[in-house]
């Protein structure tokens, strides 16, 4: 693995190595004092975000951080970026101060594999943090932990994706990796909140939650992406609520051993009510806490290794 | 894994240093040892801790944990002490796969712990050992148990307990079976390969455990 830029097309036996890594990441610091590895001592990594986020951003600089790496953060607003900088300048501008490893967020789909392009040859990795309406692989594998600790295996599992999936990354990320490793995927939406395309994806549709929820042995809420939505997409966020919101009464729908996910930030009462994100068939604070040891797992796989893969 | 090709016995290039029987006895002979070093089962007696490196010297800690048993009557709690994210060689070989780690829940502090590996070439293993061994408490001591010891240490540190001291050439290969792993017990002898699958060799650095084999 070179960079991880995507779900689409990953290796399937990678994903679970991962998965594996992370999972002992998770138990070597199991109940630790020192939560300190260190595996990548000298190592740079380098955050560059140009969206908000709290959990991303700060799992991947506790991950680097923990592995003994040296983790920078750039955001846009505090960078030459407000002068005007390009993503490529900025990008080149990195890997010459010595970026082993750019963790990119970007609003355009597609920048992370630009980004990758424009580093080739520098030996410099990327990880595609959340590139636009495109992919959030991060996301997508720390899920997939969640899941597979929750359920003890994926292969066979039924699991619901319900909300804004058109602008959803990491429903794309979480469709692609979930079905490469076997699952059933379900996505559940409104017909204007579903991307044109989709028949190719590895999903049946439904668009009726309560007629899937009986069946499935997780249910992933996404959240509204309020911020992407230039048009009316549903009438209400009331309305929205009571057609696809994850409520108590539909909660009850849900099999005994059910997980529900939420990849955050949730908005309670829209997409999910808030005793049901606190109830303890929701995994939300695990996805968290398996979001940092997750990264540590990518870090490692992306930057342990020296020459052999890289071209330093 | 092993990149050997072998029936039973042994092939070209290759010896066996030691049959299924010889192992069994150096491992009780090891387990004698450990009683009367560490005077397990008297009362003034540290209580000890058995830390194998996987993937074979698990399979060791397990076998000497056993014997001790028989031979004592001491139950000695053992589990696995997973190096991969404290080697100094990491970036020298293509993506390692992180092993699975079990620590007796006991603990560390406080206690003798014999780390307990295959081979001991190097010695570089086993500062990793060290290393994330200091990450889990403060044991009374640190020991040092192995199969074989077959020289070449590039670090200042040697074994409290050895089956069996086997001069070899830096070249060669010394591989460990373990039933549980291998499917057969021995220990044997690969001569020097001449372009042979090690792509990891052409520097010249080798390491002891599973190091050795990739």
């Amino acid at each position: 693995m070179r960079h991880l830029l995507g779900t689409d097309g990953l290796d399937p036996a990678v994903a679970t190595q991962v998965l594996d890594s992370a999972e002992t990441m998770k138990q070597t610091l199991l109940g630790r004092e020192v939560r300190k590895l260190p595996t990548l001592r000298g190592r740079t990594v380098i955050t560059v975000f140009y969206e908000n986020s709290t959990r991303t951003r700060v799992s991947f600089e506790l991950a680097g951080k923990w592995m003994s790496a040296d983790v920078v953060n750039v955001s846009a607003g505090g960078s030459s970026v407000g002068k005007g900088e390009s993503l490529r300048d900025t990008a080149l501008t990195l890997s010459a101060a010595g970026a082993d490893c750019v963790v990119l967020r970007h609003p355009s789909s597609g920048s992370a594999h630009r980004l990758a392009s424009w580093l080739d040859g520098t030996g410099t990795a990327v990880i595609n943090a959340g590139d636009g309406m495109h992919e959030h692989p991060t996301q997508a594998l720390l899920d997939a932990a969640t899941l597979r600790e929750r359920l003890g295996d994926i292969a066979g599992r039924r699991v619901a994706i319900v909300g804004d999936v058109l602008h959803s990354r990491v429903a794309r990320s979480n469709v692609h990796l979930l079905a490469a490793l076997g699952a059933e995927v379900v996505v559940v939406a409104p017909p204007t909140l579903l991307p044109a395309g989709i028949d190719s994806w590895p999903v049946t549709v439904s668009h009726s939650i309560d007629a899937e929820l009986p069946a499935v042995d997780a249910v992933m809420m996404l959240r509204v992406q309020a911020e992407r939505m230039h048009g009316a997409f549903f009438p209400s966020a009331r309305e929205y609520s009571v057609g696809f919101g994850l409520t108590e009464a539909r909660a009850a729908l849900l099999a005994e051993h059910a997980v529900v996910l939420h990849p955050g930030p949730m908005m309670r009462g829209m997409e999910i009510a808030a005793p049901v994100a606190d109830a303890p068939s929701s995994a939300i604070a695990e996805q968290v806490r398996n979001g940092v040891h997750v990264r540590m797992a990518i870090l490692y796989h992306l930057l342990a290794a020296g020459a052999e893969e890289g071209q330093q | 894994m092993a990149p050997h090709t072998r029936g039973a016995g042994e092939t070209a290039g290759q010896r066996e240093l030691l049959t299924a029987e010889d192992v069994a006895r150096t491992i009780a002979r090891m387990a004698h040892q450990v009683i009367e070093k560490t005077a397990l089962g008297s009362a003034a007696a540290s209580p000890v801790v058995l830390l194998g490196i996987p993937t074979r010297g698990a399979t060791l800690a397990a076998r000497l944990a056993e014997r001790i048993r028989t031979f004592s009557g001491v139950e000695v709690p053992y589990g696995t002490l997973d190096i991969t994210l404290y080697r100094d060689d990491l970036r020298h070989h293509p993506t390692r796969p992180l092993e699975h780690m079990e620590m007796p829940g006991e603990g560390v502090d406080d206690r003798v712990v014999i780390l307990v590996d295959d081979v001991l070439f190097s010695g570089r293993s086993v500062r990793a050992a060290l290393d994330a061994l200091r990450e889990h408490g403060r044991p009374r001591a640190v020991q040092l148990a192995v199969l074989v010891d077959r020289g070449h240490r590039e670090l200042p540190i040697r074994a409290d307990y050895v089956g069996k001291n086997m001069p070899t050439a830096r070249d060669e290969d010394v591989a460990v079976q373990f039933d549980e792993v291998d499917g057969r017990d021995s220990v044997l002898l690969n001569q020097a390969r001449a372009g042979g699958a090690d792509t990891a060799a052409a520097g010249g650095e080798r390491h002891e455990g599973e190091g050795d084999r990739t």
